[in-house]
């Protein structure tokens, strides 16, 4: 399983692309629609003509046609063949080759089971569930033993349910197969999942390369960041143990209660939605509630954001338009936050935390 | 709708028994000016047995048939061959496609006045008229078929390592069959229909030929016969690719 390393691609939006993915690494390239990725995975394929250099394991493979880059391909709407049952389907591939017959069948049998659809195998597409049609192309894809695997939004059409069970599972097999992976999504969620590293592409260009966390706690630009959420990230100064499962972290002066399990906690991101915004003192107990004062409204889509300024921070909150039309918010006015507990996001630092 | 779906296949007979029943009894009524112009269904009935029997429908029968079968499969595999090189290839498509388009609205009895000059009066005359009004429908649909495949089904092959030649034969044709069946249906009971005229006008054999005969001795009953012949083969010629569509495709469309 190779390297992939393209230098200076240039294609359509993509201009002057240099992208490295490490061998039996599973990258995902992030981005909203049209921001290039399908076709940095149509290059790497080989489907189409494209300025630059595209090297697997430092070997350029520029002049080499899609049938012998060695690229497994599970394009976006899978196109499985229709006139062809789910056995013949996986076999398209391997009948490219001349295999023997029972070499074939072997191996055939050896796909359905990797991907668990033995008892499928004399079904015709249009008989198969989303789940199950996303099985085959896989099974399909990974046939002829290829050296990198190319996923176009391969869970795009199914429901999340078992789209979620699908990822677990695909990350699962990717490990243990160890091959080299591109997985392009426009899903935060499904990045953070299933990434070893995360490409955010944005109008042709990455713009930031790293382990997710990376992305979400340092993202690198506006860009980033605005793509991501625009989460508010929090250093943290110190943190402590309050037993019950629970944390209380300082940032920025305001004392953060988090779940704890067991690391240090360096940064925290609040994205804006996450953040509720009350004009009267919230009951309860005044735990991850805080008093703040407008500094700013801007509208943002069909929801208002508001910058509220807590203690020694410039906080960012989202209040749908319908409820901020409710609500009698100006610039200069006390407000108090609420955090959604579950939903703060924690960059913890693996050292066992002292006491 | 449940109820039509209750009635059984075999009462689709019904309304043909009826209308040959008052087909008959009008006939047997003298209601036209002498018999011989208006003959019942059961003198048809009896000639067409004597015209089986004494070998003259057979003969012109089998004429017939062996020029549509002669004419209909060349026109036919010629019509799905170069459809097959226009539709895949885009610059044979360009340069032919402009050709095709003048030729193909041409109906095929309109080339047997040049053909008679061209060919003669012989064998060949009706089956390259049958090869004419086979090959353009057979082409045409077959182009648009190839041509209406999804692309990315041809990307995904070319992922899997399939050559050009593969990729049109396992999996462009396939998908294009819906399309090329149309072309064949058609065209099918459109043999039928060219093959009489043509036999009508030039041929001195052949079921379009027998009717000729007939009608410069007045005989009715024997043209209503080859009506007849030419009605049933031209539908289970037709049937017949239906049968084929549904036995090559439905399992997957």
């Amino acid at each position: 399983m190779p390297s992939i390393r393209l230098e200076n691609i240039t294609k359509y939006i993509c201009h002057n692309v240099n992208l490295e993915i490490f061998d039996k690494e599973l990258l995902v390239l992030l981005g909203p629609n049209g921001a290039g990725k399908t076709t940095l995975l149509n290059i790497i394929a080989g489907l189409t003509d494209y300025d630059g250099s595209v090297l697997f394991d430092n070997e350029p493979v520029d002049k080499l046609p899609s049938s012998k880059r060695g690229v497994g391909y599970l394009f976006q709407d899978l196109f499985l063949f229709p006139h062809l049952d789910v056995a013949s389907n996986i076999a398209y591939g391997l009948r490219t080759q001349k295999q023997a017959q029972n070499e074939l069948q072997g191996r055939v049998e050896e796909l359905l089971q990797l991907v668990k659809i033995s008892h499928l195998a004399n079904r015709y597409p249009k008989h198969l569930s989303g789940g199950e049609k996303q099985r085959v192309a896989l099974a399909r894809a990974l046939a002829l033993s290829p050296r990198v695997l190319l996923l176009d939004e391969p869970l795009n059409s199914l429901d999340m349910q078992t789209a979620k069970y699908l990822r677990t599972e695909l990350k699962q097999l990717q490990k243990r197969l160890g091959i080299t992976t591109i997985y392009v999504t426009h899903d935060l969620a499904e990045a953070e999942e299933m990434a070893d590293r995360i490409a955010v592409i944005q109008n042709g260009q990455v713009q930031q390369m790293g382990r997710p966390e990376e992305i979400f706690f340092y993202p690198v630009n506006e860009v980033v960041s605005d793509f991501i959420g625009t989460p508010n990230i929090l250093h943290c100064d110190y943190c402590r143990t309050l037993g019950q499962g629970v944390l209380e972290v300082n940032c920025g002066g305001l004392n953060i209660i988090l779940p704890d399990d067991g690391n240090m906690v360096r940064r925290i991101a609040l994205f804006p939605r996450d953040i509720y915004i009350s004009e009267t003192k919230p009951p309860g107990p005044e735990v991850n509630r805080f008093k703040g004062t407008i500094t700013s409204i801007k509208s943002y889509g069909d929801a208002v954001r508001l910058e509220v300024k807590v203690a020694e921070n410039n906080l960012l909150a989202e209040v749908p338009y319908h409820i901020f039309e409710d609500m009698d918010l100006t610039v200069g006015k006390e407000v108090f936050l609420i955090l959604k507990l579950r939903r703060i996001k924690v960059h913890e630092n693996k050292d066992r935390r002292q006491k | 709708m449940d109820k039509l779906k209750q009635i059984r296949p075999g009462w689709g007979i019904l309304p043909v028994v009826i209308f040959l029943a008052i087909w008959e009894v009008v006939a047997r009524l003298n209601l036209t000016p002498g018999q011989f112009f208006f003959p019942p269904f059961s003198t048809v009935v009896g000639e067409f047995y004597y015209l089986i029997a004494s070998g003259v429908l057979v003969d012109n029968f089998l004429a017939s048939l062996v020029r549509v079968l002669i004419g209909f499969f060349a026109g036919s595999i010629a019509g799905l061959v170069i459809g097959m090189i226009m539709g895949w290839m885009d610059n044979v498509n360009k340069a032919l496609h402009p050709i095709i388009s003048l030729l193909y609205p041409i109906p095929a009895l309109g080339w047997l006045p040049l053909l008679m000059l061209w060919i003669g009066i012989n064998e060949m005359l009706p089956i390259t008229i049958i090869f004419i009004c086979s090959f353009f429908p057979v082409l045409y649909n077959t182009v648009t078929g190839i041509r209406n495949v999804d692309k990315d089904y041809i990307r995904v092959a070319r992922t899997l390592g399939a050559s050009d030649a593969k990729i049109l034969t396992t999996v462009v044709t396939p998908l294009a069959l819906p399309n090329i069946f149309t072309g064949l249906r058609l065209e099918a009971g459109m043999a039928w229909r060219v093959i009489i005229a043509a036999e009508m006008v030039a041929i001195p054999t052949g079921i379009g030929a027998l009717m000729m005969r007939a009608e410069s001795l007045i005989r009715i009953d024997i043209i209503i016969v080859c009506l007849i012949v030419l009605a049933v083969m031209c539908l289970s010629f037709e049937k017949l690719f239906e049968y084929l569509e549904a036995k090559l495709t439905t399992k997957w469309r």
